[in-house]
């Protein structure tokens, strides 16, 4: 399963203190790039203290550089949301 | 550079403001597209809207180009700024707008 490996990568990687990996391919049906089976098109929400001093393009690159497989496969479309613990304090 | 990246780097080079994107920015088709369309319509940036989905050299050409795997992609005078995340995120932390202000991109929005 997509979502899986997706989700143990992320773990890996980040070792985050939040993560949600949202499986939205059913909000994309009939646009290019979905599959019967779904899994293409997925919104992640990190927070991880591996953000802290990075800036957006280096947290979205870290990620993508990490799903660059993935990315190159089954998933079409990855939306992200990537904060420091501080920033997702100041958000709650 | 491959004629690709030649022709990648013209379109840069040609407008302060670049969108590489699936579909128009009247008609965009594809929804992220479609959102960053409306974020630099809302704050009032005149950019170019290429449309990727015409030549699959461009489209794959300028992932390769930037690093960066998935459409849309946004230039201003020639740096790459960002996917449809990250401008939303940049809009809604009210940064976009100080952001083209300091790279001398002038609005139409000033006003709002």
């Amino acid at each position: 399963m997509v979502r899986e490996t997706l989700i143990e990568k992320l773990t890996t990687a980040f070792a985050p203190s939040h993560l949600e990996v949202i499986d939205e391919s059913h909000l994309h049906a009939g646009h290019s790039g979905t599959r019967p089976e779904g899994e293409t098109h997925f919104r992640v929400k990190i927070t991880s203290e591996a953000f802290i001093g990075q800036p957006r393009l280096a947290r979205q690159r870290a990620v993508m550089n990490l799903l660059s497989e993935e990315l190159a496969g089954p998933v079409h479309a990855l939306a992200m949301k990537l904060k420091t613990p501080e920033e997702a304090g100041a958000d709650a | 550079m491959s004629d690709t990246d030649n022709q990648i780097k013209s379109e840069i080079d040609g407008a302060d403001v670049v969108l590489f994107m699936k579909g128009t920015p009247v008609f965009p088709q594809c929804g992220f597209s479609g959102q960053v369309v409306q974020i630099l319509s809302h704050i009032g940036v005149a950019f170019k809207g290429v449309n990727v989905l015409e030549d699959d050299g461009l489209r794959d050409g300028i992932k390769t180009y930037s690093n960066w795997p998935t459409i849309p992609q946004l230039y201003v005078k020639g740096e790459f700024v960002g996917g449809c995340d990250i401008i939303r995120e940049m809009f809604e932390e009210g940064e976009l707008r100080p952001y083209l202000a300091e790279k001398g991109i002038s609005l139409l929005s000033d006003a709002e």
